[in-house]
C-alpha cells in the first residue's frame, strides 16, 4: 500500500495573512515581482505601509478637501470605473458636468441669459484650468498681433510674486514670459498700481488672485479693473484680466457677495476655481469658466465626432475618472447656496477662534487678514532664539502638520506658519491645536534654558582647557542630538529661502 | 387658551422615506445652484437614479480603459481618496509607491539602468499628459540644440502616422508644433516607417510610433523605424529621436511578445508613455512616462519644490490630484507580478480569438485587426450596401452592448469598422453571448427593407414603360437616409473621429 502525502498548495487559504510567507519576504521595490501574491496579502502589505503616511484630516497645510459625506463616497465608488471622456457612453455624467459649469458660471455672474449655456469645462485641478485659460489668452493675443502685422513671439503675463507654482509652470511650458510684481513687507499680494505699470504690448493678460496661497488675502480686482481700463483707453491694447479664484471662488460669493471680483468687472474674461478646495470635493477637480464664446478661440476647441454627435472639448487630459465631477454636482444640489454659506461661515468662525487663541499667547504676529480665505498665518514676534520651522517640526509630534514658509521676494525675511481651516476643522480641533501650540512654545523656552546653561557650562570648561595640547582650540561639545539639529535647521532655512514651493 | 399648531417643515425627511418626501417632487435645478440644502439621502438617491441612465461601464466595448478591479483594491482606493497626491512631504509613502511604480515600469521597458540607479519618469493623469510631457522634453531639447548651432528654432514638427490618437493633435496645437502625418493605405492601417523617415527634416523634434494603434490594435514596426532612422541620422547628423506611444501596448508586449524589440532596447527610443488605466489594469486616471536617462529630460523643465526642506523634483502638468490610482497601480504590480499580468493578457488574447472565430463563422464579416497586437477585434461588413456598420452598432445597443463604428482616417476613408476591445473582465461567456447577439442583429437587419438605391433599381425596369416613377419613401427610410448622410459627412468633416 502506498501512503501518499499531500503537500498543501500555497498555504494561503489556511494561514492568515500575517502567518503566511508573503509578509516575510521584502516587498519588491524597483522591479516587478515574478509571481502573483494573494489579494489579501497585497491589500494588507500596502495598507500597512500607508499607515505611515500623514493623516489627511490633520494636514493643516492643505486647502484640499479631506472629508465628504458617506452618501457621496458611495456615489464616487459607484462611478470610479466610468471613463469621464466617453461622452456618448455616459451622457448623464456629461450632463452633470455641464450643469456644474453653468451653476458656477452663474455663481460668478457670467453674462449668460436664463437658458444660455455657459462656456467652461471641468479639469483635474486649477493647474490644468489655468493652463487652458492662459492658452486661450495667448492664442487670442497672437491672432490679434498677426492681424496688426506686429511680432507675436514674446508674450508675457503680469502677476504677483505670490502666485502659485502652476503659473510658473504655465509660463515655462507654454513659453510665456512671467513678469512678477514684487511684494513688500506688510503687503503680501499683487499691487494693482504696480501691475498695471508693468503691462506692455506683449502682455496677454494680468492675473489676479482671489485668495493668495500665502496669507489667504483677496487681491483688489476691482481696482485692477479700473486702472487697467484707463490704461487700455490710452494704449488701445485691450489687455484682459484673469482671476485665479482657486481658493476664493467658492468663498467670496457666499460670504462677501457685494465684493466685485468676478464677471461683474468687464475686463475679467476667465476665472478658474478649484472644486477640490472650497468646492468641498476630494482632490481631482477644478473648473474654468469663460465670459463668453468669444473669449475662447475656436481653433483650440477639438470637435470629437463620436457616432455622429459633435462634442466640443478643450482639456489637456483625456481619460480620467468621473467620480469627482459627480461629487461636485452632489455638493451643489445637496448643500445649495445656503449650505455652502453655512459651511464657509463656520470656517471663518473657527479661523477667528484660532486666531484669538494664538494672539493670546503673546508670542505671535498675525499676518493673515480677517477678510479672505479662512486661514491663520502667523509669525514669531521674536525669532532670534528659535524659528517657525522648529515650531512646525515640534507640532508634528502631536500629529499636526502645520507648514512654515518664507515669503517670496521682496519679503524673504518674513517666515510664517499657516493653518488652513477646512470644512472638517471643528472648534474642538481648533482649541486642541491652540493648547498644543502652547505646549510646544513652553517646550521651546525650556529647551533654550537648557542650552544656554549648557553653553555657559561649556564656556567654563573651555576656559579650563585653554592650556590643552590642541593649542587652545575650543571644542564646544554638543550632544549627539544638537549637532544634527543645528545642521538640519541651517539647511532647512537655506533651502526654504531658495524656493518657497507653497501650494 | 391658545391652540398652537406645530408645523413640521424641514424635518419631514426623517419621518418619510426618500420617495415619499417633497424633495423628489420638485424639479431639479439645472443651470443655477439651488437656494437651499436638501438631505443627503435625497441628494444621493436623486443623483444615483439619474446615473442609472448612463451606459454600463463593463458592457462598454468601445473602451480600453479598465472597468473592474478586485474589492481589496477598491478598499485601498476609497481609503486614499482624500490624500492629495502632490503633498509629497505629508504622504511620503504614497510618493514612494509612485517612485517604485516608475522604476518597475522602466525595468519592464528595459531602460538602461544600473542596479541601484533610479529611473527617470513620472506618474500622470493619463497618456495625454504623459505625451505632452514627453513632447515638451523633445521640443526643449531640440530648441536648445538649434540655439547652440545658431539655427532657427521656431518651426518644430513631429512625424507620426495618421492613425494617432487625438492627444497628439492636442499636443501639436497647444504647444505650437507642426504635425506631419504619414497617410495610411487601405491595406496598411498604421504608420509606414519608410514613409515616416522620408518625412523627417531638420525641424523634426521626434518621430512618434504607436505600439497598439487605436483603430485596429496593431503594433507599429518600431525596430524597422529605428534602423531606418539611424541610417538617416548618419547621413544628416540631425540625431532625430523616437518616442513610443505605448498607451495600450506597453502592458501587453512585455508579457505576450517579450522578444519583440520596441522599447529602450532600440537606441533611438528616448521616451515611452503607457496608460496605467488601460492594460495596466487600473481605473481611469493614471498614466506613466519614462525617459531613457536623465539626459533626455532637460533640467530646466523640472520644478524643484522645496517643502519644509526636502527637495522634490516634479515635472507634471497637473498639480493636486487624488492618490488612489497610483496606489491601485502599485497594488496591481505586486499583486499580479509578471506572471499574473501574463496570464491576464493571455486570457484576453484567447477570448479575442474566440470572438474572431465566431464572427468569421457568420460569413458576413472581414476581420481588419491582426492577431498580434492589442486584444481587440475590428471587423467590417463584407457587403455594406444594404446596411452598414453604423446600423449594426445601433442595433447592438438594444442588447446593452456598446460597440462603436468608425471610418478610417485618410487615405482609407472608405473602410468602416466595428471594434470590440477585449478587456480583463470580458470573459469567454460574454464573448459567446456577443456573437449570438450580433447574429440576431444581422438577422433583424436582413428582414428590414433595403436602402433606397435598391428600390430605384427596381423601378428602373419600369422606366422604359414611360411611367414616371415616384419612389415613395417611408418616413423611417427618409430619416435613416438623412442621418446616414449627415453622419458620414460629419465624420469626414473633421479628421478627428473621436476614436479613443
Amino acid at each position: 500500500m502506498v501512503i501518499t502525502t499531500t503537500i498543501p498548495d500555497s498555504g494561503e487559504h489556511l494561514d492568515s495573512t500575517f502567518a503566511s510567507r508573503y509578509v516575510r519576504t521584502p516587498v519588491p521595490k524597483y522591479k516587478m515581482p515574478a509571481n502573483p501574491i494573494p489579494k489579501e496579502a497585497a491589500y494588507q502589505i500596502i495598507n500597512d505601509e500607508l499607515m505611515l503616511d500623514g493623516t489627511p484630516r490633520l494636514n493643516l497645510a492643505s486647502f484640499v478637501t479631506t472629508w465628504m459625506e458617506p452618501e457621496c463616497e458611495k456615489l464616487m465608488m459607484a462611478s470610479i470605473n466610468k471613463n469621464y471622456v466617453d461622452m456618448d457612453e455616459y451622457p448623464v455624467t456629461t450632463e452633470l458636468q455641464n450643469r456644474c459649469v453653468n451653476m458656477i458660471a452663474r455663481l460668478f455672474n457670467a453674462p449668460v441669459g436664463e437658458t444660455d449655456t455657459a462656456v467652461g469645462v471641468g479639469t483635474v485641478g486649477s493647474s490644468e484650468a489655468i493652463m487652458l485659460a492662459g492658452l486661450a489668452f495667448k492664442r487670442k493675443w497672437q491672432s490679434k498681433r498677426k492681424l496688426e502685422g506686429k511680432p507675436y513671439d514674446k508674450p508675457n503675463i503680469v502677476t504677483g510674486a505670490n502666485v502659485q507654482v502652476c503659473w510658473e509652470k504655465f509660463a515655462r511650458y507654454f513659453e510665456v514670459d512671467l513678469k512678477e510684481v514684487k511684494l513688500s513687507e506688510g503687503y503680501y499680494v499683487m499691487d494693482p498700481v504696480k501691475a498695471v505699470e508693468m503691462v506692455d504690448e506683449n502682455t496677454i493678460c494680468v492675473a489676479a488672485i482671489l485668495g493668495s496661497t500665502l496669507t489667504g488675502e483677496f487681491e483688489n480686482v476691482k481696482l485692477l479693473n479700473e486702472l487697467l481700463t484707463e490704461k487700455n483707453k490710452e494704449t488701445g491694447w485691450d489687455t484682459p484680466i484673469h482671476v485665479d479664484a482657486a481658493s476664493g471662488g467658492f468663498i467670496a460669493p457666499f460670504i462677501y457677495p457685494t465684493l466685485e471680483w468676478d464677471f461683474r468687472l468687464p475686463l475679467v474674461k476667465s476665472i478658474n476655481a478649484s472644486g477640490h478646495k472650497y468646492g468641498l470635493v476630494y482632490p481631482g477637480v477644478g473648473w474654468v469658466v469663460w465670459r463668453t464664446k468669444e473669449d475662447l478661440p475656436d481653433d483650440l476647441v477639438f470637435h470629437i465626432n463620436y457616432l455622429g454627435s459633435d462634442q466640443p472639448t478643450f482639456t489637456l487630459n483625456f481619460s480620467k475618472g468621473s467620480s469627482q465631477i459627480i461629487a461636485q454636482y452632489y455638493q451643489f444640489v445637496r448643500l445649495g447656496f445656503e449650505g455652502y454659506k453655512n459651511v464657509m461661515e463656520n470656517c471663518l468662525e473657527n479661523a477667528r477662534a484660532l486666531k484669538e487663541g494664538i494672539e493670546k499667547t503673546g508670542l505671535f504676529n498675525i499676518v493673515s487678514k480677517d477678510v479672505g480665505v479662512p486661514l491663520v498665518a502667523f509669525s514669531l514676534k521674536d525669532s532670534s532664539k528659535y524659528d517657525v520651522f522648529e515650531i512646525s517640526g515640534s507640532l508634528r509630534k502631536f500629529g499636526w502638520i502645520v507648514p512654515a514658509y518664507t515669503m517670496p521676494p521682496n519679503a524673504e525675511h518674513i517666515a510664517v506658519l499657516r493653518v488652513v481651516i477646512r470644512e472638517d476643522f471643528s472648534r474642538a480641533l481648533a482649541e486642541r491645536l491652540i493648547s498644543d501650540i502652547e505646549k510646544v512654545m513652553k517646550e521651546m523656552e525650556t529647551h533654550l534654558i537648557r542650552v544656554s546653561t549648557k553653553t555657559a557650562h561649556v564656556t567654563a570648561t573651555v576656559d579650563e582647557t585653554q592650556d590643552g595640547d590642541d593649542g587652545g582650540k575650543k571644542h564646544i561639545k554638543k550632544s549627539a542630538r544638537e549637532t544634527p539639529e543645528e545642521i538640519a535647521t541651517y539647511w532647512r532655512q537655506l533651502v526654504a529661502r531658495k524656493k518657497t514651493g507653497v501650494c | 387658551m391658545v391652540l398652537s399648531k406645530a408645523t413640521s417643515h424641514s424635518d419631514d425627511f426623517t419621518i418619510h422615506s426618500t420617495f415619499a418626501s417633497r424633495y423628489v417632487r420638485t424639479s431639479f435645478p439645472r443651470f443655477k445652484m439651488p437656494e437651499n440644502s436638501i438631505p443627503k439621502e435625497a441628494a444621493f438617491q436623486i443623483i444615483n437614479d439619474e446615473l442609472m441612465l448612463d451606459g454600463n461601464p463593463r458592457l462598454n466595448l468601445a473602451s480600453f480603459v479598465t472597468t473592474w478591479m478586485e474589492p481589496e483594491c477598491d478598499k485601498l482606493i476609497m481609503a486614499s481618496v482624500n490624500k492629495n497626491y502632490v503633498d509629497m512631504d505629508e504622504y511620503p509613502v504614497t510618493t514612494e509607491l509612485q517612485n517604485r511604480c516608475v522604476n518597475m515600469i522602466a525595468h519592464l521597458f528595459n531602460a538602461p539602468l544600473g542596479e541601484a540607479e533610479a529611473a527617470v519618469g513620472v506618474g500622470t493623469v493619463g497618456s495625454s499628459e504623459a505625451i505632452m510631457l514627453a513632447g515638451l522634453a523633445f521640443k526643449r531639447k531640440w530648441q536648445n540644440k538649434r540655439k547652440a548651432e545658431g539655427k532657427p528654432y521656431d518651426k518644430p514638427n513631429i512625424v507620426t502616422g495618421a492613425n494617432v490618437q487625438v492627444c497628439w493633435e492636442k499636443f501639436a496645437r497647444y504647444f505650437e508644433v507642426e504635425l506631419k502625418e504619414v497617410k495610411l493605405r487601405e491595406d496598411y492601417l498604421v504608420m509606414d516607417p519608410v514613409k515616416a523617415v522620408e518625412m523627417v527634416d531638420e525641424n523634426t523634434i521626434c518621430v512618434a510610433a504607436i505600439l497598439g494603434s487605436t483603430l485596429n490594435g496593431e503594433f507599429e514596426d518600431v525596430k524597422l523605424l529605428n534602423d531606418l532612422l539611424i541610417e538617416k541620422n548618419k547621413q544628416t547628423g540631425w540625431d532625430t529621436p523616437i518616442h513610443v506611444d505605448a498607451a495600450s501596448g506597453g502592458f501587453i508586449a512585455p508579457f505576450l511578445y517579450p522578444e519583440l524589440e520596441w522599447d529602450f532596447r532600440l537606441p533611438l527610443v528616448k521616451s515611452i508613455n503607457v496608460s496605467g488605466h488601460k492594460y495596466g489594469l487600473v481605473y481611469a486616471g493614471i498614466g506613466w512616462v519614462i525617459w531613457r536617462s536623465k539626459e533626455d529630460l532637460p533640467e530646466e523643465l523640472i520644478f524643484h519644490i522645496n517643502y519644509l526642506g526636502t527637495d522634490q523634483p516634479t515635472f507634471t502638468l497637473n498639480f493636486s490630484k487624488g492618490s488612489s490610482q497610483v496606489i491601485a497601480q502599485y497594488y496591481q504590480l505586486i499583486r499580479l507580478g509578471y506572471e499574473g499580468y501574463k496570464n491576464i493578457m493571455e486570457n484576453c488574447r484567447e477570448n479575442m480569438l474566440v470572438l474572431k472565430a465566431g464572427l468569421e463563422k457568420t460569413g458576413r464579416f472581414n476581420i481588419v485587426s491582426k492577431d498580434n497586437g492589442v486584444p481587440l477585434v475590428a471587423f467590417s461588413l463584407k457587403n455594406n450596401s444594404c446596411h452598414d456598420e453604423f446600423e449594426v452598432s445601433d442595433y447592438l445597443r438594444r442588447f446593452g452592448w456598446i460597440v462603436p463604428a468608425y471610418t478610417m482616417p485618410a487615405d482609407a476613408q472608405n473602410v468602416t469598422v466595428l471594434r470590440v476591445v477585449i478587456r480583463e473582465d470580458f470573459s469567454r461567456t460574454l464573448a459567446e453571448r456577443l456573437v449570438i447577439d450580433i447574429q440576431k442583429v444581422l438577422h433583424e437587419l436582413d428582414t428590414l427593407p433595403a436602402k433606397i438605391t435598391a428600390k430605384i433599381a427596381l423601378n428602373g425596369e419600369n422606366a422604359d414603360k414611360n411611367v414616371t416613377v415616384v419612389t415613395k419613401k417611408s418616413a423611417i427610410e427618409t430619416q435613416r437616409e438623412i442621418t446616414t448622410v449627415w453622419r458620414k459627412f460629419v465624420m469626414e468633416k473633421k479628421k478627428m473621429n473621436g476614436v479613443c
